[in-house]
């Protein structure tokens, strides 16, 4: 018997696929979102006893269910897609950044230490021009840091970036506590709550309209920048071969460190539009693990800027759920990372289906679609 | 700065320490197969509250806990968790063939969700002042022999502990002996450097990966149950800190040069160093926040002075968080 099987051949086989039609594509992908969606209700099911399409009525409920609701899921999404859209240049170009959630927060230090110190004396715009700036430079730091090392000595960017990020919490952590108010509350509480100085004004009569059209215009620039500009090209051919790009005479270190810059300065930008934009105050969750979350968004949508969008926003929307399922059942927020983390490992894992084919033993090649 | 003080510095450290160790050790193994997981924190959180459940639920249903079964109940459902989140992570990065990274900071998320989920609704369980505690099974967690002798400072400094402490040590010891000293140690090895040469010397690649992150993951679930048990006395609070600690283990990977014997002074270092505030007189609550950075920087210069050497010996392995796809080649 055992030397029978030897020679047999084996149950499945895996074949690479020459490419695949972008709708098959897409039907894998929507499939896996569509099994995660049910893994995630069985978990919701299991711990809340709750049917189902319950469920799901109530996670759009917490996403959409009041005007109010849909601008948070509006902003969160906006705030989760400019990192992604910073990100994408450097991981296009290969290039591991796993420190966007340091270069938010450094942004949003600056932001928040400039809010407080010329929130009397400068006028709103200027002031905003002026905070947008110095995070941009300072996210721009964060990421050229690593990348100077990475691109002059091979240094592993992987982890160095990781570090950053600790070393940008601890460094909010220190603003944090100089900045208390009030005194013992461990807090910076609400920036200038009185005067709005520094605050994004409303636009159109929405307070996050501005997060709104700050972040999509940065999305279709980056979408050109990389599909149709020289330095996008740049960055893809570094990304696909490093020893292509030196033949064809393009410098890697030099890209290598102005995609950074770029990237960083995008994130350190998010920094900005979370505080100014949004919550009017920093601590160390001012980043709250979306820089880990955009790396994901960003890989999933290979780099299209667009595909972020559909992305970001399935993310927020079952984030936003599962609080509201949390705070109708008395659970803690913390289920919205469970689903997360399924919907994500499903789309991971169906990336394969769209990469390789499984043969069937006795099929021969061709045969399968 | 009494000699108290110091002592109690050093007790820190080592116990900071241990729960870094157990997280570095285990990913050395998963790294030796070139495997980069960067879920390490969510398989300590995933081994923390594994622990943390199984031995609640026993202590929760019986007045009279069997200490035997308290030990062994939450050892065994630390292991297997964090060895399920190691099995999922192999799964997907050598079976699907995704991204390491990905797959790895996705764990991470995971694992953070469900322990923290699972860790706040077990508060809620135990209602009273709405914080768990498992005391009879933290208490063979935190027994050391320093109670029962009096060997004054030397007692104090090593023997104070509970056993974790020295399995950790053990574990550290064994694993070196097991990379350098024994064939299967020297096959892994060579597949975390070179898959393809490996496979055609007729090692099983994928068999290799898969054991190796999922034991690997085990050794680094054992830190969260560490912590869990005995740095917070069997109790849970959802404040993030395991994550924080599992990122340091990732860094003390690359501080230990991906030995393990190293790993064990470069985690009490680490320690040391997140603690030294307690013995420097005078400091703020914010100059302890910019203390805290330390372990932080130190692993960057050491990443900066490890790229600049090139010396061979202290490389990652050569395959380090690249796919490897047998057709491919």
């Amino acid at each position: 018997m055992s030397t029978v099987n030897h020679t047999q051949e084996p149950l499945l086989r895996i074949a690479k696929r020459d490419g695949i039609s972008r709708p098959s594509a897409y039907a894998i992908r929507i499939v896996a979102v569509v099994l995660s969606l049910v893994v995630s209700g069985i978990f919701i099911f299991a711990v809340t006893k709750l049917n189902p399409v319950e469920v799901y009525k109530a996670i759009f409920d917490g996403a959409f269910g009041t005007s109010r609701r849909s601008w948070v899921t509006i902003r969160d999404t906006m705030m989760l897609l400019c990192i992604g859209v910073g990100l994408a240049p450097a991981f296009k170009m290969k290039f591991w950044n796993i420190g966007a959630e340091g270069q938010v927060l450094i942004g949003g230090v600056i932001t928040a230490g400039f809010m407080r110190a010329f929130g009397g004396s400068v006028s709103t715009p200027v002031l905003l021009v002026i905070m947008a700036v110095a995070s941009l430079l300072a996210g721009c730091v964060w990421g050229v840091i690593p990348a100077a090392f990475k691109a002059k000595w091979g240094t592993n960017e992987t982890l160095f970036t990781l570090m950053m990020n600790y070393v940008a919490i601890q460094i909010t952590s220190y603003c944090v506590a100089l900045w208390e108010n009030p005194i013992g509350s461990n807090t910076v509480g609400v920036i200038n709550q009185q005067t709005k100085a520094g605050w994004f004004p409303a636009v159109f009569g929405q307070a996050y309209g501005l997060n709104v059209i700050l972040v999509l215009a940065l999305t279709v620039g980056m979408f050109i920048y990389l599909k149709y500009s020289k330095q996008g090209y740049e960055i893809s051919v570094v990304g696909d071969s490093q020893n292509t790009a030196r033949y064809a005479g393009i410098s890697v270190k030099k890209v290598t460190v102005r995609t950074m810059a770029i990237s960083g300065a995008i994130c350190g930008l998010a920094g900005f539009i979370a505080v100014a934009g949004a919550s009017h105050t920093i601590s160390t969750s001012t980043a709250g693990g979306r820089g880990f979350t955009a790396i994901i968004v960003a890989w999933l949508a290979q780099f299209n800027t667009f595909v972020m969008i559909l992305i970001s926003l399935l993310l927020v929307f079952l984030q936003k759920g599962a609080i509201q399922i949390a705070s109708q059942f008395n659970l803690n927020d913390y289920a919205s990372n469970i689903i997360t983390g399924i919907i994500l490992f499903f789309i991971l894992g169906s990336e394969f289906f769209i990469n390789y084919r499984v043969i069937l033993r006795g099929k021969k090649e061709g045969e399968v679609k | 700065m009494t000699s108290a003080q110091v002592i109690q510095l050093l007790q820190s450290a080592v116990c900071f320490g241990t729960v870094i160790m157990f997280g570095a050790i285990g990913e050395i193994l998963t790294e030796k197969s070139g495997n980069l997981n960067l879920g390490v924190p969510g398989i300590m959180y995933l081994g923390g509250i594994a622990g943390l459940a199984a031995s609640f639920f026993y202590e929760f249903n019986n007045p009279a806990p069997n200490k035997v079964v308290c030990l062994l109940l939450s050892f065994i459902a630390a292991f297997l968790a964090s060895a399920l989140g190691g099995l999922l992570y192999s799964f997907l990065t050598i079976t699907l063939r995704a991204n390491q990274n990905v797959t790895g900071l996705t764990l991470t998320i995971f694992g953070g969700g469900v322990a923290n989920f699972f860790g706040g609704s077990l508060n809620t369980m135990a209602g009273g002042v709405g914080q768990i505690s498992v005391a009879a099974t933290s208490s063979i967690y935190r027994a050391n022999i320093n109670n029962v002798t009096d060997l004054g400072v030397v007692g104090k400094l090593f023997l104070s502990y509970g056993f974790m402490v020295y399995l950790a040590i053990v574990v550290a010891i064994v694993m070196a002996w097991f990379l350098n000293r024994t064939r299967t140690g020297l096959n892994l090895r060579a597949v975390g450097e070179n898959p393809a040469t490996a496979d055609a010397a007729g090692i099983n690649v994928t068999r290799y990966k898969y054991l190796a992150t999922c034991i690997g993951a085990g050794i680094s679930g054992m830190g969260g149950l560490y912590y869990t048990m005995d740095y917070i006395k069997g109790t849970w609070a959802n404040d993030g800190t395991i994550e924080s600690l599992g990122w340091l283990a990732v860094a003390l990977v690359i501080f230990a040069t991906w030995r393990s014997v190293n790993a064990i002074w470069g985690s009490y270092l680490f320690g040391l160093l997140f603690w030294v505030y307690l013995i420097i007189p005078g400091l703020g609550r914010k100059d302890i926040e910019l203390f805290k950075m330390l372990p932080y920087l130190v692993t960057i210069m050491v990443l900066i002075a490890i790229s600049l050497r090139k010396k061979r010996e202290n490389q990652p392995p050569a395959s380090l968080g690249l796919p490897y796809f047998r057709e491919e080649r």
